[in-house]
């Protein structure tokens, strides 16, 4: 039988025996309850740990590379006193509805959970891990939330039944019992006994209400970088994606969507195709045509030969020219709701001494995670299993149930490892889900395999918005910012358009643009292009003032502030201010996203053709108390890069309502030759956790321009930066002028 | 058509139409999946195995013209029991992010320090061309010139 115990009114702790001897124990809570912003969905945990004395942990995240699996188990054995080479971690499974469902309602609502703990325990340790799948990984949450809050809590908990449980068996008192090394020890006796050894008898304990977390500065295992669990798959091709998956009989399939967004199927004459080697089908979906075939390289060559006509929902009118001229009027308008405003903006630009406009903007982008959208879905009666990588395995369920016409709990997902979802895989944008689901109603009872074309990747994408900025600020007679007002437009940006520097008269307006294009989060959100353009912005100031765009910065942040010290290390690692080559320059950002701060200064070359370079970046970065340095350090490279990417090639463009970019060909990315040295330096400030897997992304545009200003004097408005010469021409928002 | 192929050291036999890319005739018939496929133009490089010891991108490479060349895939690089060097400085830097472009990139690497023990930065820029959208680039490089270094250390030790 287990225990439930209400760990404060936040969730509660579940405790169990393993068949075969052990300790379940998990935790479960609802964000909302604590104030998190976010949907009514609960997050749990849960560690194992079995007579042998090894010591699981069940992650409720997906790991696409970011090292939260073997960060969040780090966390759980630092309060855990466990021994690190005794750790494993196991992804838990997003089940078929359970009995579970029903708790989390129940604990949603407040009301006390049903026992669901007192049949066969592995029961219930599934049971209470299907709810994990109910937990994303994005918004750089996973080892904020669930660590903080499950992982930390869960060790905390074993810990203090497998002490309690040894001191019983000792006839000692708990207090007198110390764990270490996934050892419980009674210091005056000297005896001994390894957690394994009184995991059984731990389990008939009650759960602790409120088990006591360590401080940081008795932590041993978080902080250090211990080779992460999932990478040694990943060099030997073994690691499984959902596009390795293989079913007996099954179908390879390759679809064509209607070009534009929210065009439809009117025809296609399958006749001559269906009679084309290998190929099993053509099946028609509302807005899209698919071949089903033995293989998959049949399937494509199939699908290139139907001639299938789409309409275009009315949108084929609409290009990137008409969208630039849209936002332009949208700004001319100003008719934003506010977002930020702070003293009189209107009354100190009439009063500043020497006011600057600029107007920025940026393209949409797409997310190309390098394993295109996939999988795997067998449907035989009114069952369905699905083989996915996504970033929400349970909302991917809820899609494909839908799509299949199956209620969810007759769904099986089984989420395998991702190859990048950079915001490609959260609800909301399972598009090629609901296709696989339909496929495999057509396919049925034999399994088929969807997957995207790079093409159809590129050109149906949820892409970040393209957006536009316009500014206005104003200096005094010394030269300091006494007036800042930004409006912009896209997709909101709220918080992201948020400035860390004191200036007394804030005034800034967002206004919604959309139109039939899809758009979605894209790593960092609005934080990728509201980073380029204040960051970009303030520069301008700074210039205009005729100071130093460090100083500038530094002076405008709070002396002891959080801010000051990132971007302080920021200018001295990079060695701000030392002399570079001609042709080179430096430019610096600061950036706030997800709880971190983090201040970028890119070295960049600029060649009499125009072509830019980034030879070196240094960053620091601010996220509070790191748990895997190593790992931590691999993000912000990441994000680096990812940026780095977008700010020099990305773009989306749009002609006749649809994307113009097909493949890595004319969707530039960025490659070995394009990596700069990367530094990443991190303060340990203590401060509460913040994210990392995003927060490298939104300052490398802004740090890249600013130095490519420093460089050559020209001030780059609009991304991708590509090229100097190009951009330098005559483009309608490359005014700006010092009025 | 019928071909015989030599893959990782093993004759296969294999049934298919020639024009079929190499990728999809390792992934799909002759059960290796370590083999990506990320664009299937010859852009990205995550299809990358080595023919006859050079790094060829295999969505470019039909079946008909495979011949006789011995086709080495990343699971023929090396097992965990044994692993390749190029998977060792992976393991030890630990490069690999999402991980899926990491075959190709591990092949590519591999066959460039094959005939260049000690690449300059410039020599990777040209020869490693493969896409990797985590960004583990940063990683690579350093990883390479890890092995640069320690071959020399063999050679001259
Ligand atoms: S899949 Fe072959 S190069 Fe991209
Ligand atoms: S590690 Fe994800 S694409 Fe390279």
């Amino acid at each position: 039988m287990g225990k439930i115990a209400t760990w404060t009114r936040r969730g509660f702790i579940a405790a169990g025996g393993l068949v075969g001897g052990g300790l379940a124990l998990g935790i479960a809570f609802a964000p909302n309850r604590l104030g998190i912003k976010g949907d009514d969905k609960a997050l749990n945990t849960w560690v194992k740990i079995t007579p042998d004395n090894r010591v699981t942990v069940l992650v409720p995240h997906c790991d696409m590379g970011q090292g939260s699996q073997t960060g969040l188990a780090m966390m759980l054995a630092e309060e855990l006193d466990a021994d690190w080479s005794l750790v494993g971690v196991q992804e838990a499974p997003a089940l078929p509805a359970y009995a579970n469902e029903y708790l989390v309602r129940g604990m949603l609502l407040g009301a006390a959970p049903p026992l669901i703990l007192g049949r066969a325990v592995d029961d219930a340790v599934l049971g209470l891990t299907a709810l994990m799948g109910l937990q994303i990984t994005g918004g750089s949450a996973s080892i904020r939330f669930t660590g903080e809050l499950g992982m930390r809590t869960a060790g905390a908990a074993a810990r203090a039944m497998l002490i309690q449980a040894a001191a019983a068996r000792w006839g000692v008192s708990a207090g007198s019992c110390s764990a270490a090394q996934s050892m419980v020890r009674h210091a005056p006796s000297g005896r001994m006994l390894t957690f394994g050894a009184v995991a059984e008898d731990a389990a008939l304990l009650p759960p602790p209400a409120a088990p006591a977390l360590k401080p940081f500065a008795a932590w041993r295992i978080v902080g250090t970088s211990p080779p992460r669990f999932d990478v040694a798959a990943k060099v030997d091709g073994s690691a499984r994606y959902a596009i390795d998956v293989v079913l007996p009989g099954m179908l390879y399939a390759a679809v064509a969507a209607a070009p534009v967004f929210g065009g439809k199927l009117l025809s296609v004459d399958s006749a001559a195709v269906e009679k084309m080697p290998g190929v099993h089908s053509v099946v028609r979906l509302d807005n899209a045509v698919a071949v089903l075939a033995a293989g998959y390289w049949q399937a494509q060559t199939a699908l290139r030969a139907l001639e299938p006509k789409f309409d275009d929902g009315g949108h084929g009118h609409v290009s990137s020219t008409e969208i630039d001229t849209a936002q332009s009027a949208l700004l001319a308008k100003g008719a934003g709701s506010t977002d930020v405003k702070r003293g009189d903006a209107a009354a100190a630009l009439a009063a500043a001494a020497h006011v600057v406009t600029a107007d920025y903007a940026v393209p949409y982008l797409a997310h190309a995670t390098l394993e295109p959208p996939n999988a795997v879905v067998h449907i035989v009666g009114d069952k369905c299993e699905i083989w996915t990588g996504v970033q929400d395995p349970l909302n991917a369920r809820a899609t494909a149930a839908r799509a299949a016409g199956l209620p969810r709990e007759n769904v099986t997902l089984h989420n395998c490892m991702v190859g990048g979802g950079f915001g490609r895989k959260i609800p909301d944008v399972m598009d090629f889900i609901e296709q696989a689901a339909k496929l495999g109603r057509a396919a049925a009872p034999r399994p088929v395999k969807l997957i995207w074309s790079r093409e159809e990747d590129i050109t149906h994408d949820y892409y970040r918005t393209a957006a536009r900025a316009r500014f206005q600020g104003g200096l005094n007679a010394h030269g300091q910012p006494v007036v800042w007002r930004a409006d912009y437009t896209g997709e909101a940006g709220e918080q992201a358009a948020h400035l860390p520097y004191q200036i007394d008269n804030q005034l800034i307006t967002g206004q919604k643009y959309a139109n039939h294009v899809r758009t979605g989060a894209w790593r960092s959100v609005d934080h990728s292009q509201h980073g380029f353009f204040s960051e970009s912005f303030v520069d301008e100031l700074a210039a205009a003032a005729g100071k130093d765009a460090f100083q500038f910065r530094r002076d405008l942040l709070q002396a002891g502030s959080r801010q000051r010290a990132v971007l302080e290390m920021a200018a001295e690692k990079s060695g701000w201010g030392a002399s570079l080559q001609a042709g080179c320059g430096r430019g610096i950002a600061l950036t706030e996203s997800f709880g971190s701060i983090v201040a970028e200064v890119a070295e960049v070359a600029v060649a009499p053709s125009g072509a830019v370079q980034v030879r070196r970046v240094t960053a620091v970065v601010d996220c509070g108390d790191l748990v895997h340095p190593d790992a931590a350090t691999a993000q912000i490279e990441g994000g680096i890069m990812f940026g780095l990417a977008a700010a020099l090639y990305g773009e989306i463009t749009i002609e006749n309502g649809a994307v113009t970019q097909r493949n890595f060909d004319t969707y530039r990315v960025a490659r070995m030759v394009d990596a700069p040295a990367i530094a990443v330096y991190f303060i340990a400030s203590h401060a509460p956790r913040g994210g990392i897997g995003e927060v490298g992304v939104p300052g490398i545009a802004p740090a890249i321009a600013n130095a490519i200003h420093a460089a050559c004097g020209v001030r780059m408005r609009k991304l991708p930066l590509r090229s100097v010469a190009m951009a330098a021409g005559p483009a309608p928002d490359q005014h700006a002028s010092a009025l | 058509m019928a071909y015989d192929l030599a893959v990782n050291g093993q004759t296969h036999h294999v049934d298919a139409d020639p024009a079929t890319p190499l990728l999809w005739i390792l992934r799909e018939q002759l059960g290796l999946p370590g083999t990506k496929f990320g664009c299937g133009a010859g852009l990205c490089g995550a299809c990358t195995v080595h023919l006859d010891g050079v790094a060829t991108r295999s969505c470019q490479v039909p079946l008909g013209t495979v011949g006789t060349q011995q086709i080495t895939t990343i699971e023929g690089l090396g097992t965990p029991a044994a692993r390749h060097p190029v998977q060792k400085a992976w393991i030890d830097i630990q490069v690999p992010q999402c991980g899926y472009c990491q075959s190709g990139m591990i092949m590519a690497v591999a066959a460039l320090l094959a005939h260049t023990a000690a690449p300059t930065d410039d020599q990777i820029n040209t020869e490693i061309t493969n896409i990797c959208r985590c960004g583990t680039y940063p990683r690579v490089r350093r990883a390479i010139h890890a092995l640069a270094q320690a071959g020399e250390a063999t050679s001259h030790g």
